[in-house]
Parts: structure tokens; sequence; C-alpha cells
């Protein structure tokens, strides 16, 4: 097994079906999407069960001298292994929400989505710097098709600015990379990780990269094209941007600025900070007031992240595993709320708010679901967000309690939106007579929401499923950050662990606290 | 120097020199008719000349064993890869010519025959390696496309772009040659070799105004900016199939041409023209691409298209290395098939009657009236901003790549960032062609020569070129070694 170039199977598969989407009818695309992406899960799975947790810290390796300039290595280390089963994991589901949303031109469609799966896989487990930037590059072009094609009124102006802002944050970071291979002679990137850089370039360099990230990410204050480009795109392409795009950012500040420029990034660390502090807060109270479903999750999708961000940027094991926690779980739960969404959009073609009411009488299965992931969005204990931001915010508590304190406003303003908007779409009279004659949920989408169900739930009562294998990987990047941690406010002091109440529920959260004392 | 050696080195020159006149003769004999068989003919005769000279680059052929009439000539690895991109693109555009040309019933037997006189002068101006040399092939390279500028004569605007073309292009040689003179005048002879070691040390300033003359003549010849202005009016108005000649196989050898110039020429002097030339990159990127955002017709786009993107180029010259050099010509070779591919898809776009569609909104909705058309005209757009996984990205990459080792960070950071609003107007034809309702303006079947161009350089764009990079970087740098030969 260890032989077999799985990852470049994985990557094949959706590419050849992609071209074989644009040479078939409507219905017989829809199908080899279908077929493509669950061989991908199935590949996905098998890669999860062959990953040795504990083994060596870059598996599934590949090497092949294709190229001059850059060469065709995959492999993946646990960051990445639950970010591609993350991808393919949301895949099919995004290929059975575009069932019968999309009518018009079918096979470019899918032809599109399976090109992004086929990116978005390459970009985790790139392990060659500009093979990671052609593929994180590419995903531009059918993410632009996607929303420029099927999506809403304001879909060009949401389109272009798409694509320009990503294009502009990330093409100095290929200048950056440049610089970076031109000097150490190597574009590897388990390579470059260990290697140190000169401290006065560092700043550059990270800068570079923060450009491209943090568009990515995306943090406050080049985070207004993602509202835009959430509220443009068709339901499943909001499903992989939130999903799966937006950790592409996270998935970068973990792969290249921390361990390649640790110095820079304790530096710029209060900058972060201060920024990812403004997201948390600004963006919350932004998302109260919106009277647009899908604009106030995008919202809530960057104060979201800004909890991943500073997750990260704390230095130590708590806070860079609630991070990835943070990004798998608002994978699933954001990606699940935008389908919610989805749902009664395709039955009533509007997003506004007040356009619905009441729909837990005549929906109560979609009311229980929305629910369950409006809960989950809140990070509701049980759920999968609770995991990661309890842990990420215990851990910038150790550097900053002021960040701490500032960012856990955001879990009370997260309640307070989420809540609010359930509230009126759900609860309450039944004002509107169409909203009201809306059908529940098909089987078709309950069974795209139920395992988003099970996922979340699982990562939320089990997270050392998925805390496993990155365990020894976030151990690493500790100890590469270590020598420019800096020193925390919170003067944190070895007490006499009691059995803590929640232990029994996040073992993983323990493990790791413990072992750090 | 033994005359049979040297004419030996120039066997390409003299076959199309003695392939043309034939070629001249019979299409006098006979006529128009005979305009299709003549084509056809010309290309082979470019093909025999790639293969003539294929293998000097093939060989890395070098130095004094390439030198030819006492060091006025070059058939060195260098001007062999220029010469076969230059042979491949005049072939490519010649053979694009009949379908359109026969539309309005003016295909005239000269049409092939000048533009392989073109490539001839242009084959010249890349082997040069004498400032005599170089201006006899860039005036036979010019005379015969001005006339190949005003040839439809049913469309006022060819012979407007014609004259046009012929006006500021003389005035360009003009200052090439009076550039010529003061070198001449400061170095005491022609001949690059001399005038480099002529000019070693100090430079006086009127070598050095020799230099700035040279250059500006070279950069109208380019279309660089500031000396870009006739390009739109040129690209726009010359019809269509020249105006693909003129994107792709001048723009190789004149900028070859300025290479060597540059490189060998004026070697001992880089830090004088590395700033003239950086000016120059980054002035054609910026102007290029905002110059290109307001134009409604997709041939002027591709004239402001082929500023912005020889403005990339010279990033790579003005690195100044042989990794520069070799950067170029990958750039050239990927940005012709690009250009070819582009104006193979324009070439078919005409309405009903056979009229040439030009408007960019006519394009709208192109993705659902003639999907294929409008499938490659994107990736070539995509490509041309320079999006991986195109292989339009690569070009931009080696020439970044070579910029930032020769320690050019600034440079390359402002260009890259300037690339930026290049993409916005490429994505304005795909917003087009794929956003926008149907105009159902194009109607017409694919042509088979164009359609095998278009799908050929569509395969080239892809991903799959990428398959390429380790040989056509092998030859580039090959090539590229030449010019540093003995530097």
């Amino acid at each position: 097994m260890t032989d077999f170039p799985i990852l470049s199977l994985m990557l094949a598969v959706p590419a050849v079906a992609a071209m074989g989407c644009l040479a078939v009818s409507a219905s017989t695309a829809r199908m080899l999407a279908l077929a493509a992406t669950l061989v991908d899960l199935v590949l996905g799975i098998v890669l999860w069960k062959n990953f040795q947790i504990g083994g060596p810290q870059w598996q599934f390796v590949e090497h092949a001298q294709l190229f001059s300039g850059f060469s065709w290595a995959l492999g993946i280390d646990g960051i990445a292994l639950t970010l591609v089963v993350l991808s393919t994991f949301l895949m099919p589901i995004c290929i059975g929400a575009s069932w019968e949303a999309i009518e018009k031109r079918v096979p470019e469609y899918m032809a599109a989505f399976l090109f992004m799966e086929t990116l978005m896989i390459g970009v985790f487990s790139a392990q060659d710097l500009f093979l990671f930037y052609i593929l994180f590059e590419a995903g531009l072009i059918p993410m632009y098709l996607i929303i420029g094609i099927w999506g809403g009124a304001e879909r060009i102006y949401a389109s272009y600015k798409f694509f320009l802002y990503t294009l502009l944050g990330s093409v100095l970071m290929l200048i950056a990379m440049l610089w970076m291979v031109n000097e150490t002679g190597t574009a590897d990137i388990p390579t470059l990780m260990a290697y140190n850089f000169p401290r006065g370039v560092q700043n550059l360099l990270w800068l570079a990269f923060f450009a491209s990230f943090a568009v990515k990410m995306p943090m406050w204050p080049v985070h207004t094209w993602l509202p835009d480009a959430h509220v443009q795109a068709p339901t499943a392409g909001s499903v992989i941007l939130a999903g799966v795009l937006l950790k592409m950012g996270g998935y970068g500040f973990i792969r290249f600025s921390l361990p390649m420029f640790p110095e820079a990034s304790a530096y710029f660390a209060p900058l972060v900070w201060g920024l990812s502090m403004v997201a948390v807060v600004y963006t919350s109270l932004v998302a109260m007031v919106q009277t647009d479903m899908k604009k106030l999750i995008a919202y809530s999708s960057v104060a979201h992240m800004a909890i991943v961000t500073i997750g990260l940027f704390a230095f130590n094991r708590q806070g860079l595993e609630g991070s990835v926690v943070v990004m798998l779980a608002h994978g699933l739960v954001s990606g699940a709320l935008f389908l919610c969404v989805g749902v009664i959009y395709d039955r009533l073609h509007t997003r506004e708010i007040t356009r619905y009411g009441g729909l837990a009488i005549n929906m109560p299965r979609y009311a229980l679901f929305f629910m369950f992931f409006t809960m989950a969005s809140v990070g509701l204990p049980a759920t999968a967000n609770f995991v990661g931001e309890f842990l990420a915010l215990g851990g910038i508590y150790q550097a900053s309690s002021w960040v701490a304190l500032v960012s856990g406003t955001g879990i009370i303003l997260g309640a307070a939106y989420m809540l609010y908007l359930y509230r009126r779409v759900v609860f309450g009279e039944q004002k509107n007579a169409d909203a009201a004659a809306m059908p529940d949920l098909s089987a078709r989408e309950f069974a795209l929401l139920a395992p988003l169900v099970i996922a979340t739930l699982w990562m939320g009562i089990y997270p050392e499923s998925f805390i496993a294998p990155i365990r020894n990987d976030i151990v690493y990047l500790d100890a590469r950050l270590a020598s420019a941690k800096p020193q925390g406010d919170a003067q944190v002091t070895a007490g006499h662990p009691a059995p803590a109440e929640h232990a029994e529920h996040h073992e993983g959260a323990e493990h790791a606290e413990g072992s750090e004392k | 120097m033994n005359w049979a050696v040297s004419l030996r080195l120039v066997a390409a020159e003299e076959f199309l020199s003695v392939t043309g006149l034939v070629l001249l003769l019979i299409a006098g004999w006979a006529g128009d008719k005979a305009a299709r068989a003549i084509t056809w003919l010309s290309v082979a005769a470019l093909a025999v000349a790639a293969v003539l000279v294929a293998p000097a680059l093939t060989h890395g052929a070098m130095g004094a064993e390439t030198s030819a009439f006492f060091g006025q000539f070059a058939a060195d690895s260098f001007a062999s890869f220029a010469k076969l991109l230059v042979y491949g693109a005049a072939g490519v555009s010649l053979a694009l010519a009949p379908g359109f040309f026969e539309r309005f019933g003016q295909f005239r037997a000269e049409y092939p025959i000048l533009g392989l006189f073109a490539a001839l002068g242009m084959g010249i101006m890349v082997s040069a390696t004498d400032m005599l040399t170089l201006y006899i092939g860039l005036e036979m390279n010019s005379l015969a496309a001005y006339v190949l500028a005003a040839m439809l004569k049913t469309d006022d605007r060819s012979p407007e772009a014609g004259l046009k073309y012929f006006v500021l292009g003389s005035l360009a040689s003009g200052i090439l040659l009076f550039g010529i003179s003061l070198t001449y005048g400061f170095a005491g002879t022609t001949n690059f070799a001399g005038i480099s070691h002529a000019l070693q040390g100090t430079m006086s300033t009127g070598a050095l105004f020799g230099l700035v003359f040279i250059l500006a003549g070279l950069a109208f010849k380019i279309s660089a900016v500031p000396f870009h202005m006739w390009t739109p009016d040129v690209y726009e108005g010359a019809p269509t199939p020249v105006t693909t000649f003129f994107a792709t196989a001048p723009k190789v050898a004149a900028l070859a041409l300025t290479m060597r110039v540059a490189l060998v020429a004026f070697g001992a002097q880089m830090a004088a023209w590395q700033q003239i030339i950086a000016f120059l990159a980054l002035a054609s990127i910026i102007v290029g691409a905002l110059g290109a955002i307001g134009q409604g017709n997709i041939k002027r786009l591709l004239a402001y298209s082929s500023i912005n993107n020889v403005g990339f180029m010279l990033i790579g010259l003005a690195a100044a290395t042989a990794g520069g050099a070799s950067a170029v010509l990958v750039y050239l070779a990927i940005y012709i098939v690009m250009s070819l591919g582009g104006f193979a898809v324009i070439l078919q776009l005409r309405d009903a009657e056979g009229q040439s569609v030009e408007s960019i909104s006519d394009l709208a909705g192109l993705s659902r009236t003639k999907p294929g058309l409008a499938f490659v005209l994107a990736m070539v757009m995509f490509s041309l901003a320079g999006i991986p996984p195109l292989f339009g990205f690569w070009g931009k990459f080696v020439v970044f790549q070579a910029a930032v080792a020769a320690g050019l960070v600034p440079l390359a950071t402002v260009g890259i960032a300037a690339s930026v609003i290049g993409a916005f107007y490429y994505l304005k034809v795909i917003k087009v062609m794929y956003f926008d309702e149907p105009a159902d303006k194009v109607a017409g079947s694919l042509d088979p020569v164009h359609g095998l161009v278009l799908y050929a350089s569509a395969l080239f764009i892809s991903p799959l070129g990428y398959l390429l990079t380790g040989w056509l970087g092998g030859l580039a740098h090959s090539a590229a070694a030449a010019l540093f030969h003995g530097a």
C-alpha cells in the first residue's frame, strides 16, 4: 500500500471525470460526477485508514521529476490528511446539492466542480513549493466560472472581486517563493520548513505569504470579497468555498508562515491578534444586522476563521490543535448551514430572512436539522465547534488574556446572531403564505444533511479520532516555534489538575493540556 | 574565413531567398489562382528552412565556428532557436491566410511570398552580429510587413494600417540608424564584438546616446512603451492573418535582436542599459494593461496584450544573465503559441454573411453557441493572464525567477503586481463569452486548418504543456549560452 500512488490517483479520478463530463449529456454528467466524487471519498477513507498515527511525519510520499523547475512531489502529514478527507467528504454532498438546483449547462458545472476537487486535494498534498502555488492559484479559474455562470443576480461583480482580490494576494507570494528557492536551492516543502531564513528577510517573506493567506482566510479588512462571493455563488459553490477553500488560508499559515518564518510570525503575532479581534467583534455585529441569510453565514465564517488565526498565533499546542479542529468543524458546519439555506432557497428563490417565518410548523424535519447546525455554529458542547473553539481560546489565553477575552465575546455574539436568525426563519408566525406552503425535506436533502450531522457529532463527542493524526505534527510545529514563542501575559502556572468536569467529553483537549505542563 | 563555410552557415537564408524568387516567378506566371498552392509551397519552404537551422540548436553551436562573413552573421544556437520560432510562427500565419482572404475574394499570390521574404529578413535579424546586417534584416522584414498590412484593399482600415506602419516604422528606422552611426563614431566599428571591445571601461556620453537611440529604435519594433502607439492601430487595421503574423514572428525576431544587441554589442555596459530595459518593461506592463481595459475590439485588445507581454519578456532581459535570456526565449515560445491559438479563434469569428466579427460585445454567450471556440479562447485568455495551471504561467514564472535570481526583487514585485491589472481585461473577454446571454452573432463552420491550429495550440497551453518544460528549458538554456559565449 505504501508504494501505491494513491494521492496521484485521487487527483486523477476527478480530473479524468471532469474531462468526461464535458463530453456527455446533463444526466450522465451528474452520475459521472457523483461516481467520481464517491470513488475519491472511498480513496480518502482508505487514506485515513492507512495513515500510520505516530509513524513518519510525511506519508504516502510520491516524487516524480516530470518538469523542469519543480517536481511532482506529493505527500501528506496528519494536518493535510484531515483536510484532504474533509474535501473528499464534502464533494459528493456538493454534487448532490446541485442535483436539481442546477439546470443549465450541467456538464460544464460538474466539470468545474471535479476540477476544483483535484486542485483542492492537490493543494493539501503538494510537497513542492511551486506545485503548491500552481494548484493554489488554479483554483481561481473554476471558482470564477462557478460564481459567474451559475451565480445569482450580482454574480459578475462578485466573480471579478473574488478573482482579482485573491490573485493580487497571491502574486506577491510567488515572488517570495522564488526568492526562497533561489536562496535555499530547493523547492521541497519539508526541507524549507526546517530552514532558518535570515531574520531580516523573514519579515518581508512573512508579509508576502500573509498577503495571500489573509485574503484567502479571509481576515478583516480583506474579507469583503467573501460575503459577495458567497451570496452570489450557487449553494454547492458556497459549501465548497466555506468548507474547503477558506481552509487553504489556514493551511497556508500552518504549512508555510509558522514553520518557515517562526521569528517573523512571533514578531507579527500582535498584528494577527489585532486583526482577528476586530474580525471577531466587528463581523459578528455585522452578521447580526444582515437581512440576507447567506450573507449572515458568510460574516459568521469570517468570525470563525478569526478564531482559527488566533489559535494559530497562540504559539502553543492547544491553540494549534484547536485551530485545526475549528477549521474542520467550520468546514462541516458552515457547509451544512449553506445547504440549509439552499434547501429553502430552492423552494422560494429568495434569501431574504423576512420572507420566511414559522417554518417549524410546515417543515419540522428541516427545522430540526437547521437547529442542530445553528447550535453547532454557536459552539454548543458535543458539537465539533465547541472542541476547536475551546482549545483555541485556551491556547490564546496562555499567550494573551486580553485577546482571549475579546475573542471569547465571539462565542456570545455568535449565539446572538445565529439564534436570532433561527428565530426569525423557523419560529414565530407563518407570515408568508408561500413560505408556509413549502414541503419538508426530500429524501435527497435528508441524505445530504444526515452525514454532516453524524460527522459533526462524532467530532464533538470523540474528537480524538481527528486529533490523533495531527498530534505529532502539532508537536513538531510547536517545537519549531518554541524558540520564537512570545512571552505570555497569562502567567499560567502548573496547578494540581483536579479531574476537570469536561474531561470525559474532551479527552483530546485534556491530553494536550496535560502533556504541556 | 573561407567562403564555402560562410555560405554553408547561411544555408537556410539562401534556400529561402531562392525559393522566394522562384515562387515569385510562378506567381507572375500562374496568377492569383495559384495563390493557395504557393501558400503551401511557402509553408513547406519554411519547414525545410527550419530543418536546416535545427541542428545548430540541438548541437548547441556557438563561438567562432558559427560566425560567417567576417563576423557579420552568426548561425549559433541562439539564432537557431529564434529562427525556429520565426519560421514556425510565419508558417502557421501563412497557413491561416487562405481561409480568410478567400472569403473576400482577395487572396493574392504575392501574399505568401511577402511572408516568406519577411521571414527571411527576420532570420537575418536574429543572426546579425553587425549593425549593418542588423539593419538589412530589419528593413527586409519591415518592407514586406508594410505591404502585408495594406493587403486587404476592400477594407479602408487595411491601407491605413499599412501607411501608419510605414510612416512610423521609417521614423523608427531613422532613429535606429542615427543610434548606429553614433555608436560607430564612438566605437569605430559596426561589429558587435568590436563594439563590445571598444566600450570597455567608462562609457562616453556619445556612445551612451548611441545606445539610447538604438534601444529606442528597437523598442519601436517590439512595441514597448513608450514606442507602442502604432501597435493597436496596425493590429486592428491589418487583415487578421497579417495581425497574427505581426503578433508572433516579428516579435520573436525583434526581441531576439534586442537581446543580442544588449547582451553582446553592449555586453560591457550592462549597467547602462539595464535601467532602460527595466523602465521599458514596467511601462509596457502597466500601460499595456491599463490601455487594454477600455478596448471594445478584440484585435486592439490583443495588441495591448502583446505590449503587456513584451513588458514581461523585457523583465527577463533586464536581469542581464544567461538565465534571464533563456527565460525570455521560453516566454517567447509559449507566447507565440498562445497568440497563434488566440488569433486562430478570432479568424473563426464571422457572422452569417462571412464578415469578420471583431467586437468583444458580439462574442456574448459564445460558450453556448460555439463551445469549442469559446473554450479555446478562454484558455488563451487565462493563459495570457498567466493564471496556472495553464502554460502561459510558466513563461511569467521563468522570467520572474530569473529576475529574482539576478537580485531584481523590486522590479519583479512591481511587475507581478501589475499583472493583476492585466488579468482584469482578460477576464472581461471570458465574462462576455461565458456569463452573458448569447448574442448569436457568430456563425460559420470551422475551417480544418484553423481547427488544427486551434486545438494544437490549446493542447500546448493546457497543463500538459508542463511536460515540455524540461525540453524547452534545455533548448533555451543552450541558446542563451551562445549569447554569453566568451563574454
